[in-house]
């Protein structure tokens, strides 16, 4: 034998450009960089500090969301409830504070409204055996009810004595001009990618989504990981929820609507498969950064704004042609 | 002979005393008493509803049996889940072996057991001793399986490999294994059966649900056929015939002792 043991565990199936080479988000970050090239050189405006800063500010909200979906998407679940408790959370905060609460006890609120909506959707799909799309599809619609309860379906837009520091934490830039949003997310993407990659519980989400039957008989505890992950993707969309709010210093009760096919369509387009057992931090916020790229130049390039859904959604369709046609070749 | 021959005397790994298993009205399981000695391969045959697959999933700790007891190592064994069958020593080949084909090899066999690193709750995967591990346990298979290959891309042999090879992660005394040889290639069955053989020549205790009459009589040493839930006959290999067994799984025999 000339292959000695150690050389045959050392054995990789792809070289490293390989394997980059035939991950979907490599195709999309690649598109996004040729897509910001010729913005540059086509429009006057895309390349100014301004525009850049707004990009990727905007970029932040979906991409956080998407952080979390992608937990949920790679045991193969789905949670359509994420913009109504982005609204909800932004909502708890603001009427809190509105009623002359601390800015902690406002995000502490907040916070514990998003994770207790999440346990209960996970309980029901967990325990209970409901589909996540009908779950999540009925919190979609009782979370932004909620909110309008909780606010009387009016805009909240002064918070108490803590108004300023919620102001700051959302809209402020504290560290070399980067937007804070922008802070977060890259922080909460270095928690995402180092949960999936180095964490047991990671490794049980991806096994939960390519066969849960065999996660199940080998003492994976799949009901518990399944409560965690709708808890993971409902605190995502609070934090957003909370960030958002600081930005934008006001909150509406239509706050996140239709925000879930956007974060869907992000983790889609970063590479995460609806099937499960596939998806990445990085994927999420390339994706998001794709979705944000095209809504940003349709504007500059003067084409109507009617356009921009057929623009993100021919996006979707591409990314997953990409991932079919190399399906197809490999299985030849 | 093998069984003749002073090998009777080891102690038996496992020992059913007058298992019975009833669901409602109907009676899985009848009166079965059987003993498993360590490296000994035992083919468990029977037609579908014989009571096979009852009998060896209360030995999994899937099921708690209705009435009987279960002995291992001379001790009473009761089982209230899967896990716990595991921490005894008893392993349990799937018949779908129960793999992830987005995982690699490695991480399929670690599966629910992962090895980490780090102190207290700072631990991270241990990737490179998994790999290692892996690599160790698929070469004592003889096995061509690599560690860090993905599981959807492999043969149904090098699958069975990679299922087998879970059992091996912690001192197993019995491993059950349920059909392993139904849906791969002719191949492919030769490579299943020496993973076999290896198991046995460890000491293993093999429990073979098998329909493939070929397989069992190539590598068991004892045949165990059940019909109606109970146990028809259970002798050395070397003193039945293929024609024998097909007759007490049909009923044309009705019982040997």
């Amino acid at each position: 034998m000339a292959v000695t043991l150690d050389q045959t565990i050392a054995q990789k199936q792809h070289t490293f450009l390989s394997r980059l080479f035939s991950t979907q988000t490599f195709w999309v970050v690649i598109a996004v960089i040729l897509a910001c090239i010729f913005l540059s050189f086509a429009t006057d405006a895309f390349a100014t500090s301004k525009n850049l800063y707004n990009i990727t500010r905007n970029v932040t909200f979906v991409a956080i969301v998407a952080l979390g979906m992608t937990f949920v998407i790679i045991t193969g679940g789905i949670d359509l409830s994420v913009g109504s408790v982005l609204c909800l959370s932004s909502m708890v905060l603001a009427v809190t504070m509105h009623a002359g609460y601390s800015i902690e006890i406002g995000i502490l609120a907040s916070i514990a409204t998003a994770l207790a909506i999440g346990a209960f959707n996970g309980i029901f799909i967990a325990y209970l055996g409901f589909p996540p799309f009908v779950v999540t599809l009925g919190m979609l619609s009782i979370a932004r009810s909620l909110a309008m309860v909780a606010s009387n379906n009016t805009v909240v837009f002064q918070f108490g004595p803590d108004h300023q520091k919620l102001l700051a934490l959302g809209g402020g830039a504290w560290v070399f001009g980067i937007a804070n949003p922008v802070l977060y997310m890259i922080i909460l993407a270095l928690i995402t990618g180092f949960i999936l990659r180095w964490t047991k519980f990671g490794r049980h989400i991806f096994a939960i989504g390519g066969n849960e039957h065999a996660a199940t008989l080998t003492g994976v505890p799949v009901k518990q990981i399944k409560v965690a992950v709708y808890m993971i993707s409902a605190l995502s969309a609070g934090i957003a929820g909370i960030i958002q709010t600081g930005w934008l210093g006001a909150v509406t009760t239509n706050l996140g609507n239709g925000m879930e096919l956007q974060v869907i369509a992000a983790t889609v387009i970063g590479g995460a498969d609806l099937a499960g057992g596939v998806g990445t931090a990085f994927g999420a916020i390339v994706g998001a950064a794709l979705i944000e790229v095209i809504r940003n130049s349709l504007g500059l390039l003067g084409i109507n704004a009617f356009w921009q859904g057929t623009f993100i959604g021919g996006a979707i369709l591409l990314a997953v042609l990409f991932d079919r046609i190399r399906n197809f070749r490999r299985s030849d | 002979m093998r069984q003749g021959m002073g090998r009777q005397w080891l102690v038996a790994v496992l020992e059913l005393t007058n298992i019975s298993k009833h669901f409602g009205a109907i009676q899985a399981v009848n009166d079965v008493s059987l003993s498993i000695e360590p490296g000994q391969v035992v083919g468990l045959m029977g037609d579908n509803g014989a009571g096979k697959s009852t009998l060896v999933k209360m030995i999994a700790g899937n099921f708690h049996p209705s009435h009987g007891t279960m002995r291992m190592d001379d001790k009473e064994l009761i089982l209230n889940k899967p896990a716990e069958a595991r921490q005894h020593g008893i392993e349990i080949v799937h018949q779908d072996l129960a793999l992830c084909n987005n995982l690699t090899a490695a991480a399929n066999v670690y599966l629910g057991r992962e090895l980490r690193r780090g102190v207290g709750p700072f631990r991270i995967l241990d990737y490179a001793a998994m790999y290692k591990r892996a690599g160790q346990l698929f070469a004592e298979l003889k096995s061509e399986t690599r560690p860090r290959d993905l599981v959807k891309q492999m043969s149904g042999g090098q699958r069975q490999a990679v299922a087998i090879a879970r059992t091996m992660l912690s001192q197993a005394k019995i491993v059950l294994m349920d059909e392993p040889t139904a849906a791969i290639s002719v191949r492919q069955v030769a490579e299943v059966l020496n993973l076999i053989r290896h198991l046995r020549d460890q000491g293993i205790a093999v429990v073979l649900i098998s329909h493939r009459m070929p397989d069992v009589f190539d590598v068991a040493d004892r045949v165990i056929v059940m019909r109606r839930g109970r146990k028809v006959a259970d002798k050395a290999i070397a003193s039945s015939s293929p024609e024998e067994v097909t007759g007490l799984i049909t009923g044309a025999i009705e019982q040997v002792s």
